[in-house]
């Protein structure tokens, strides 16, 4: 039977690695991600985990190296964070287009300049369109039970795309959580061995990464898009055998308290915990508030999102990430382009809240959702607002 | 002595292997001295071997989709990166054997790219790989300038030689900088096998190759690549300039084993740099005040090779 014990996130993620029984961990220290490889890297000295720890000289020789060890075939396994996912950033978009199935955590934090080694999503949402499958994690829980989804999704054959999943640094990675780690012998059931459809083998050669001269390269891309958007349903599939298998049932977007609200929160990662807590709140004194929250980012689920918004007349969409110069967040962006010219379509406000460690209490979910009632009767003047900003 | 290189059984004119793992039918410009090197190197290490090819002249003229040069598993990722992914591919092979999921059977495993990808935006990805001690090869196909975007110069450009970003100029003579040595940072990783080899002596070539895939551990090998497109040098002239480049001591060939440098060949009727210089429209601009400051450091290194391998 699997047991619920009190652990550290990111031990728990190294866990579920070990119960997936990863081949190669190529992997570079970034705080807050250095507990998940730390732990990765004593399992395998301590013979717990047969695989190779490879210690790289920087992240981007360790998204290289996963390269090299997926393509050869082997399970295999990153972490990374913030100024380290950035330098990934040139080889994050060639094993999604390779369709080579590596699995990465990112403990989500912000980026530099000033430096900040807290908690925001600015580092991920600059790699949007790597070409990778994406999850967020909203709990320990979570994070564990997302990590070994993603090995099942990434090297099913009819997916093989590398996948992300997203943990909020130190709200996640380095809280103590009960949690339930799985049983090897149902894991086991869950995750079939790796067997990729080509790869590295004199026995059996081939050219993987050649040129794409302006004939080809229109359908390799259109060849990815493609792929990703189909993933969707092995995505969905694997989260409904996970239920089976574990009990805890998965949706690309989760709702809480939604029917009959007329303001919905929307938010990604931990702080839907206190989002919560604020609707909660608000419930009591009568606002009809819901939330939702965006588990699978990538492929966004259009169709779910549209469905879990209901007939809400109010979106207020959370952005963890401050994108300068643009005309709002990502997510909000995002939910823009979804509902333009939907008939019904909700008013979507676009509000930045929590970037490098900022706290978003329930305070400030009670303030986004006044004002988003009020700019639905008042259009506001500007695209998108940051909360919370200090005056002096 | 190496262990695996104790019964080492060379190559000779005679038993030259007829298998060409690169194909014939690529896209290099006429009288490419690189990818006639490549040629020698794939000969030398046969089929069972897995290539990891850095960006650039040779990655680009052997894979334009669909069509490939490759007979063995090749894998192209980006430019400085070959030794990482080459690290990645061995480490997956190394615990996948144990785990069963693999054969026994050795395979090697040779990254591979230009000087641009090797001593300039790649050396610390070169040098993470060595020092963690991954079992493969390395191997540099050192044209002396980043060809494939159009002949920029590179740290291992040589002193004087004019390219599009060492122009000469009234305030310039082309690169102002000497050679980098890439084979002596390699020898700093206490690596066990590092060779430099050229063309123009073929066997010479394919056996330092077969040594290098033969160690157990890191191996480099750095190899002179005569480039006509971006020497301006006729392209049937490519290896009388790698062996001019050997005669004169500009190119010396030395070995590496454990440490220790051992001469491959002594020069010791060497010709004038001036005959390797002429004929190249890189160095035409040259002055003989440059061409005799060339000589004489030539002549340094040279002598600085042969006091290394004296030293037993
Ligand atoms: C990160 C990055 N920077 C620059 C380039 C452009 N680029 C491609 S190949 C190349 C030069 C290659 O030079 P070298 O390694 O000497 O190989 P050669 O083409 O001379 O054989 C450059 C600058 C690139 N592909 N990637
Ligand atoms: S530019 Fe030089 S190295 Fe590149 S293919 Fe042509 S001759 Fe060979
Ligand atoms: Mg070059």
């Amino acid at each position: 039977m699997a047991k619920r014990v009190g652990i550290e996130v990111s031990i728990a993620i190294a866990e579920a690695v070990k119960l997936a029984d990863a081949d190669v961990i190529p992997a570079y220290p970034i705080t807050p991600q250095t507990h998940i490889v730390e732990h990765l890297s004593e399992l395998v000295a301590n013979g717990e985990l047969d695989a190779e720890f490879i210690p790289v000289e920087s992240e981007h020789a360790a998204m290289s190296a996963c390269c090299g060890a997926s393509a050869a075939g082997a399970r295999t396994f990153t972490s990374s964070s913030s100024q380290g996912l950035s330098l990934m950033s040139e080889i994050l978009y060639i094993p999604s287009t390779m369709r080579l199935p590596i699995v990465m955590v990112v403990a989500n934090r912000a980026l530099s300049a000033p430096i900040s080694i807290w908690n925001d999503h600015q580092d991920i949402m600059v790699q949007r369109d790597i070409g990778w499958i994406q999850t967020f994690a909203e709990n320990g829980q979570e994070a564990v039970d997302l990590t070994l989804h993603a090995f099942r999704v990434a090297e099913d054959r009819k997916v093989s795309l590398p996948m992300i999943v997203n943990i909020d640094g130190f709200t996640l990675s380095h809280v103590i959580e009960p949690i339930e780690i799985p049983d090897q012998e149902e894991v086991d059931k869950f995750l079939p061995p790796f067997k990729p459809r080509y790869k590295l083998d004199p026995r059996k050669p081939i050219s993987m990464g050649p040129v794409g001269v302006p004939e080809v390269y229109t359908e390799a891309k259109v060849a990815l898009d493609n792929a990703l958007k189909a993933s969707k349903r092995v995505v969905l599939k694997a989260w409904d055998e996970f239920a089976e298998i574990f009990g805890r049932k998965y949706n690309p977007v989760e709702t809480y308290r939604t029917e009959d609200a007329e303001v919905l929160l929307v938010t990604m990662g931990s702080i839907s915990e206190t989002a919560m807590t604020a609707v909660d709140a608000m419930r009591d004194s009568g606002q009809k508030v819901g939330l939702v929250r965006i588990r699978l980012w990538r492929p966004f689920p259009s169709v779910e999102f549209r469905k879990a918004a209901g007939k809400a007349k109010v979106l207020a969409v959370i952005d963890r990430c401050l994108p300068p110069g643009a005309v709002c967040g990502p997510v909000g962006e995002e939910l823009r382009s979804l509902f333009y010219k939907v008939p019904g379509a909700p008013k979507i406000f676009s509000f930045v809240a929590g970037l490098g460690g900022r706290d978003v209490t329930v305070e400030r979910f009670e303030e986004i959702v006044d004002k988003a009632k009020a700019y639905a009767k008042r259009r506001p003047k500007e695209l998108y607002e940051v909360i919370g900003v200090r005056e002096k | 002595m190496i262990p695996e290189l104790e019964k080492f059984k060379g190559f000779s004119a005679k038993n030259l292997p007829k298998e060409e793992p690169l194909a014939p039918g690529h896209r290099a410009c006429q009288g490419c001295g690189e990818v006639l090197a490549l040629r020698m190197v794939m000969k030398a290490l046969g089929k069972n071997v897995i290539v990891c090819n850095s960006t650039g002249c040779m990655e680009i003229i052997t894979s334009p989709y669909p069509q490939s040069a490759w007979r063995v598993p090749w894998i192209h990722i980006a430019f400085e990166n070959s030794a990482s992914v080459a690290s990645g591919v061995e480490s997956a092979l190394k615990v996948m054997r144990r785990k069963g999921k693999f054969p026994k059977k050795h395979v090697d495993i040779m990254a591979v790219g230009g000087d641009g990808a090797t001593g300039d935006i790649g050396l610390q990805w070169i040098s993470g790989a060595m020092e963690r001690g991954h079992d493969f090869l390395y191997v540099c196909l050192d044209n002396e300038a980043y060809m494939n975007t159009g002949v920029q110069r590179s740290g291992c450009t040589p002193y004087g030689a004019m390219t599009t970003t060492s122009p000469p100029g009234s305030q310039s003579f082309g690169q102002v900088t000497w050679k980098k040595n890439v084979p002596a940072i390699m020898v700093a990783h206490n690596i066990p096998y590092v060779a430099t080899a050229s063309p123009a002596y073929y066997l010479d070539l394919m056996n330092k190759i077969k040594k290098a895939a033969l160690v157990k551990g890191p191996a480099y090998v750095h190899i002179y690549s005569p480039c006509p497109t971006g020497w301006g040098s006729p392209g049937e002239k490519s290896i009388e300039y790698a062996r001019l480049a050997v005669e004169t001591k500009i190119f010396p060939l030395y070995e590496v084993i454990e440490g220790r440098y051992i001469l491959s060949r002594k020069i010791s009727k060497p010709k004038p740099v001036e005959e390797y210089l002429k004929g190249q429209k890189r160095f035409k601009h040259l002055s003989q005040e440059h061409i005799d400051y060339i000589q004489k450091r030539v002549d340094a290194e040279y002598e600085r090779i042969v006091r290394l391998s004296q030293m037993g």
